[in-house]
Order: structure tokens, then sequence, then C-alpha cells
């Protein structure tokens, strides 16, 4: 019997928590199946609920004590499958540990519990003028922990930078349920930075208790730009003529003619739809700044062959703009049953010839792809478009979808911008990474577990399983890790 | 010349034989002293790739900082984590390896922030890549930024790749008579506001604030803030930069005099220990986060008063104490440095000593 139904282990658990705080039953476990990610089920063994920080600790040991795995989830909302349900592991939730425990307007820092929402940090900050950068598309029901975990990004990346450049300490525990107090709160600390190994492991290394992020000052002011092209490789070049204006955005996004059509339709926020690609570039900071770089970018996109281009002259019409660009995705929702979001990255002059391969492989595959693409740094979200309830469709959405990653890699880019590995790219990171540095990664989980007993098969794959999908996978003739046997 | 690093590390690590990694030897002086036979990066130069409009540079390790900050000021970009070169020929590994950051750092980030990706060989002479020339990319852990810091002990860098920015149209400073609690107060006071800030100092009485960003948004926060406006601030911030200010290197030869670095909290008031202190022995800088103390009192004393105030101690100039240049790690800290180190260098060939004494 696996550990994990074993009466000894189960009465350990029963006199640590509260009986609400552990759900057994199958009508109990099965909401957290999934993460955010719903193509990949799981039906959890064993859910905890801890509500504080020693009820954490207390769970790892007795799981470390009985080898038991443990998978630990935020809000669930994670797109890439980091938070699904292992056989024979506890699923530790850790949404209820929600606290804000100190907002320092002085230091601009917030004390918060993993718990905490991701909008809900600046929610509190308000009140002192200030804020947490990093937003994801998710902020209103995500949370910080997972944040830390996935190193979550948003639409405010190229200029505000990711998680990892906003946190300044962490509360975690090891497997063996030992404390670690990574960074400080100042701006550095001594050692390694175990810090920036921590942001993004999802849930490999350790678990979160208590994260200290950074506050920022609320910009005097935020201006939107809207600009039509009749060509996505125009539209592509006119990102990097800003950047090299020396004006950095604090969004720059840009949709592809399908998405246009799908927000258009369904938030009617008066795009233009005679055009191939749309960019949206934000500017914000202190005013007189505000009023130069839209000068500058106005300039820039006209001189880049912009066929329209719309300034929001307005808070509501600012809002108008944006409110297209962040409902593309249930936008593009309603045009198919189902739809697969990619997170590739691409170094950005590569554009042009990368949706040009998705627009061939779409009409190969026979599935519509919608692009919503972070412009500013170069992340891309294709969305294939299919439908689950017809046989096979969901394979080949998947198959045409790990393509795309496969071509990211090659055009000198990375398997995930944003998203996280998960389970769900974890065939990808063979394209991504050779058998050295698969390795190492290893090496780095086994420094903090070596009983592999955080998130089993996430994240890193194994090299035997890249040996056996890199062989359905020769590429210019060539196996991606020879060296290594075949079972 | 990459071929002949692998070997060398090989051959070093059959022979459990220590290597010293160094660039310019521009940092010698930082960290404990180690011992064994010199491996140079100083061959390994070139910028390998640049694109301004990708906003990301690759260079060899060996390549010079100067090279590379002339290349990106010709496009009016920067490094803008503005690093220290201090006296000599300061390459782009050791900027990595060491980890040190200038004046621009609380407002724009540190050079952790800016590294994207690395080419390193570890120590049994693998060569590895981590992380790309992409400015988002979640694959696979982080080690690109573990290196950074880490002063050699987990690899030799032989490639980075980092985010570069444009440089601020306009910059101008300013300078205000303040006291050290006042001045502190200033900073962080200011550090909340939608300020173009971009780097704060405060020695002697006198707190400098330097502004960058387009000519009306400096003008405009001048306008509000006031101070008097400081000439030639350029070699100012330089000199504060490279420690080249002679605050940093009157210690007489004869005294227990050290030039400490005390990373607190920003916000913390002046610290007990620098009461102690003559008027114009600490210097501020970073928003109030970094308190260099030049002060003969005993490590403990001064690391205790770090860790009080959230933060840490660093021996920067000066004979080490016992406890080493930086301040201990905790037990389960201490065990997770060590598995890395075992990990990426299993012999403990390179840079041994150079961080913690235990590895």
């Amino acid at each position: 019997m696996n550990a994990v139904h074993s009466p000894a282990f189960l009465n350990a658990l029963r006199s640590l928590l509260p009986a609400e705080s552990l759900l057994t039953a199958p009508e109990d476990t099965r909401p957290f199946e999934s993460d955010g990610l719903a193509a990949y089920r799981n039906t959890p063994d064993l859910v905890v609920l801890p509500d504080s920080e020693a009820q954490v600790a207390a769970i790892l040991r007795l799981c470390h004590a009985h080898q038991v795995a443990v998978v630990t989830r935020g809000a669930g909302t994670g797109l890439a499958a980091g938070a699904l349900p292992v056989d024979g592991a506890v699923l530790l939730v850790l949404a209820r540990l929600n606290q804000i425990k100190n907002i320092d307007p002085l230091a601009r820092t917030a004390v918060v519990q993993p718990g905490v929402r991701n909008l809900a940090i600046s929610e509190a900050a308000a009140a002192y003028n200030l804020y947490y950068a990093p937003d994801p598309s998710s902020q209103i029901a995500c949370s910080i922990g997972g944040n830390v975990a996935e190193n979550s990004g948003g639409v405010h990346c190229l200029k505000y930078g990711l998680t990892v450049h906003n946190i300044l300490k962490l509360r975690a525990w090891t497997i063996a349920g030992e404390l670690l107090e990574i960074g400080s709160d100042t701006l550095d600390s001594a050692g390694y930075d175990l810090l920036a190994l921590l942001t993004g492991s999802e849930g490999m290394l350790a678990v979160i208790t208590e994260v200290t992020v950074k506050l920022l000052p609320r910009p005097q002011r935020a201006q939107v730009v809207l600009a039509a092209f009749d060509d996505v490789a125009k539209a592509g070049a006119a990102v990097g003529n800003i950047i090299a204006a020396g004006v950095i955005p604090a969004g720059l996004e840009m949709m592809d003619r399908l998405a246009i059509r799908a927000a258009e339709d369904f938030v009617h926020a008066g795009y233009p739809l005679d055009c191939e690609a749309i960019l949206l570039c934000e500017v914000d900071g202190v005013n007189e700044e505000v009023s130069d770089d839209i000068f500058t970018v106005h300039e820039v996109l006209a001189a880049s062959g912009a066929t329209e281009i719309r300034t929001a002259d307005s808070e509501e019409q600012r809002l108008k703009f944006w409110a297209g660009r962040k409902a593309a995705f249930p936008a593009v929702g309603r045009l198919a049953p189902d739809y697969y979001c990619m997170d590739g990255t691409i170094p950005r002059a590569q554009l042009p010839h990368v949706l040009k391969r998705i627009s061939e492989m779409s009409a190969e595959y026979g599935l519509a792809v919608a692009n919503v693409f972070h412009a500013g740094d170069g992340n891309l979200h294709p969305l294939i478009l299919f439908d689950a309830n017809q046989p096979g469709e969901l394979h080949k959405a998947e198959d045409f979808g790990g393509k795309i990653l496969e071509l990211c890699v090659e055009v000198g880019g990375t398997i995930t911008g944003e998203h996280g590995v998960g389970l769900e790219k974890i065939n990808q990171m063979c394209a991504q990474f050779a058998a050295p540095e698969l390795t190492r990664f290893h090496d780095v989980k086994a420094a903090f577990d070596p009983d592999k007993l955080l998130n089993p098969g996430k994240a890193v794959p194994e090299l035997h399983r890249c040996a056996e999908w890199g062989a359905m996978h020769i590429h210019g003739g060539q196996l991606p890790h020879p060296e290594l046997p075949r079972f | 010349m990459l071929d002949t690093l692998i070997e060398r590390i090989r051959a070093a690590y059959e022979n459990h034989s220590s290597l010293i990694i160094q660039g310019g030897g521009s940092k010698t002086f930082y960290g404990s002293a180690d011992e064994g036979e010199v491996l140079s990066a100083r061959m390994l130069t070139g910028v390998v790739d640049y694109q301004p409009k990708e906003l990301v540079l690759t260079a060899r390790a060996g390549t010079p900082l100067m090279a590379i900050e002339t290349l990106l000021a010709e496009q009016n970009q920067m490094l803008a984590f503005e690093p220290p070169h201090f006296a000599g020929p300061a390459t782009l590994g050791g900027c990595i390896a060491a980890g040190l950051s200038g004046p621009r750092r609380p407002y724009v980030g540190a050079v952790r922030d800016f590294v994207l990706g690395v080419r390193m060989i570890d120590g049994t002479g693998q060569p590895l890549r981590f992380g790309g020339q992409v400015i988002k990319n979640v694959a696979g852990y982080d080690v690109s930024r573990l290196m950074v810091g880490a002063l050699g002990t987990l690899g030799f860098l032989t490639e980075v790749s980092l985010k570069v920015l444009p440089k601020p149209v306009t910059e101008v400073s300013l300078q205000f008579e303040l006291d050290e609690a006042a001045a502190i107060l200033k900073m962080n006071q200011w550090a909340g506001q939608p300020l173009p800030l971009s780097a704060t100092s405060w020695h002697a009485g006198l707190l400098t604030v330097r502004l960058s960003g387009a000519a009306s948004a400096v003008q405009a926060a001048q306008a509000r803030i006031g101070g008097e406006t400081l000439k030639d601030a350029s070699a100012f911030w330089q000199r504060l930069r490279d420690q080249t200010t002679p605050f940093f290197n009157k210690r007489p030869s004869t005294s227990n005099q050290r030039l400490w670095r005390l990373a607190v909290n920003p916000a913390t008031p002046p610290l007990a220990v620098s009461n102690r202190l003559a008027g114009d022995a600490q210097w501020i800088e970073w928003g109030g986060a970094v308190r260099w103390l030049i002060s003969d009192q005993p490590a403990a004393t001064l690391r205790e008063a770090a860790k009080t105030a959230g933060g840490h101690a660093t021996l920067f100039r000066g004979d080490a104490p016992v406890d080493g240049v930086f301040t201990p790690l905790t037990p389960a800290l201490l065990m997770l440095h060590r598995n890395l180190k075992q990990r990426f260098d299993p012999k403990g060939i390179l840079n041994h000593g150079r961080l913690y004494p235990e590895f």
C-alpha cells in the first residue's frame, strides 16, 4: 500500500490538523484535480489546507519521515500543470495562508503570506500610493506564492521586471522541515543568490510560507497609443524602432488579425478591423516624461508604416484600448470549443519568420491560431483553436503546440517565457537543454531535496524520458541525446 | 582558447589541484585570499552579439567592461547597474562573479537582475549553458543568476548575455546640507514618490541626489526637490562607483581600521555603530541601504548591527576577521551552499575559500 493511505500516516496527519483542513473523500478532493491547464487532471489522494506556518512545517516533516511526496498548490491558476496532483502524493494547498503581515511605506516593502492574491498586495499598498509591479493576467486570482514559484511576469515586465526582480526575502521550508531564510531586508545577501534560484523553481526545491516584496511608487500618469499595421512584419519592426529610440514602454503588446477580430466581437474596444496587426504601446512615469515619450512613440510608429495611430486622451479610453487585449484569451475562446495557449519567447527580430512558420503549421494541422504577443519582451502566446470532443484533436493541438515551442528554441528563444514548464512542457525541455545541463538541474534539485519528494516528475525531465521522446523527434537526422541508452 | 581552458580544468580536476580564476585582477582584494594556479580569462575576449533593438548584448568573459560600455554608448545604451571598475581593467566575467553593482542599483536593479544567460565550465571541466538571450525565460532553474556573486566557486564563466538599457537623455545631480538622520529619511521618502531618482549618496553632512530621464522630467523634479546643482557630477559618481575617492583608501596602515560594507534595510535610522565614528568615517549609498564604515570595531559588533537592521556586513578592505570576509551562513544555508558546491565543483578546485572558508 502506498504510504499516503497508510493508517499510521493518516492518523499522524489528523493529529496535526483540524478535521476540516484534511480532505480525503473524492468528492472533496476532486475540485483540486487540475490547475489552470484543465486538460491535465488527476484527482488527488489527499488534500491538506494548513492555516499556519507551523502546520506547514509539521506536514513536511511528517511527509519526509514517511517518504510521502508533496505537491504544493496556491490559487491553482497556473497554466503548465505545475500543480497537477501526483499519485501517492499529498496536495499541500497554501490558500489559507492569506495574511498581509506588514506594509512598511517608508522602506517600500510588504511582508505577505503565500496565499495572498497578487492584486490584493497592490490594493493594500494603494493607501500609501505604492503598488506591487508584476501583474500576471490572472492577478485578481493568482497568489504570490505561486508567482514566486513560477517567476510570473505580466504586461509590464519589460520596464518593471519579473517576480525575481521584485522580491527581497523568503521564508521557505525544505522537505525535511528545515527553515530557510533567503534574501534579506536590504538589496542583497551573503552567499549564493538562492533567492533567484528559488524563484521560478516550480515547487521543486522548497515550500514558501512568507514573501517580502518590493513596492514601487505608483506612476503619476500612464498613457497608451494604439497603432494599426497592414503587415505583421512592419508591426514587429516598429517594436524594435520604439526601443531603439530610447523609450522603454511600460507595456508593448501586439495582436494579430484573428485575435483582433475575436477581441472586437467580444468587448467592442473599437479596434480597427482592416489591418493585419495592432500594437498597444503604453508609457508611464512622471507627467512630463510621459508627454515626451508619447510624442516620440507617435513619430516612430508613423515612420514605421502604421496605417492608423490613436492616442487615448482619457483614462476611460485607455482602459477601453486595454480591454480588448486583456479579454483576448476569453475572446478567442469564443471562436472554438477549446484553445491551447502556448508561451514561447523569441528574439523579437525573429517574429516575422516565426509567425510565418506558425501560419504554415496551422494549415498543415488544420487548426487555426490566434497570436497575442508581449512584443516588448518577445513573449509569444499563440492560441491554438481546437475541439476536445473531436477524437484526436487535443492530441493534435498538443503536438502542434510542441512544434511551436521547438521552433522558438530553434530561433534562439525559449519554450516558456512566464508560464513555467510544469508537466506540460517537460518534453520540450529536452529540446531546450542537453544532457549535461539537465543533469545539473537534477543536481540542484538534489541539493535541496535528495529524495525527490517535492513535486516529483515536474519541471525537469529525467534523461531517459528525453531519450524516449527524442527517438520520436529526430531533428536533422541527429538524435538529441545519442549518449543515452534506449529502452 | 576555450578548449585549452577546458583541458586545464579537467587536468586540475584529475590532479586535485587548485585554480584561481582571474579576469582583469581589479577585484583581487574582494573576498578571502585563495591559493592555487591562476587560470586567466583575459584571452577570452570579444563581443559575440549585440542587438541594440533587442536590448541584449553577449560577450566573452574576459572582455573589458570599458570596451563593452564604449560599444553600448555608441548606441546610446548602457549597463544600467553601473558596475564598479575599481582601479584595474575590470572584465565582464569578474563583474558577474563578484556581483557588485554601482550607484544606480537601488533604482534600476543589480547586475543579477540584468543577467540573461551564461556559458561556463564547471569544476569537472564540463562546458554548460544556462539561460539564453531573451528577456523572459523560465525554463529550468535560474543557474545563470546563481553564478552572480558566487566568486567563481561554482564554475569558470566563459560568456555572458546581459539585458542593456537606453541611456537617460538628461542627468542632473543636486546637493543638500543635511544631517545623517534627515538624509536617510529624505532618501526613503523620495524613493516612495514618482521622482526620476538614479543615485543617492550621503557623506559628511552632504546629501547628493542624481536625477535621470527626459529633460522635462528631470527639470520638473529639480524644481520640486530643490538643492544646489553639482558641477562635474559624472566624475563624482564615477569616483564613488570605483572607490577612488580618498574616503575609501585613506586608512592609516598602522591602525586596525577596516572598510566595512553594511547592507541594511534602507529606512534604518543612523546605526549606533556609526555614532562611535568620527564625523566623516561613514559614507551612505543606495538610498540608505548601504553604509560604508571605516572602523576598528570588532567584526562581531558590526555583523550584529547589520543583522539587527535586516542585512549583513562584509569586510571590504583590510585584514579579514577570523570568521571570514562575508557574514557567516546559518547551518541550514551553509549545508545548501556545500551541496551546490559539491555538485558543480566536486573536488573543490575552483577558487576554494574565496567566498567562505568551508568551500
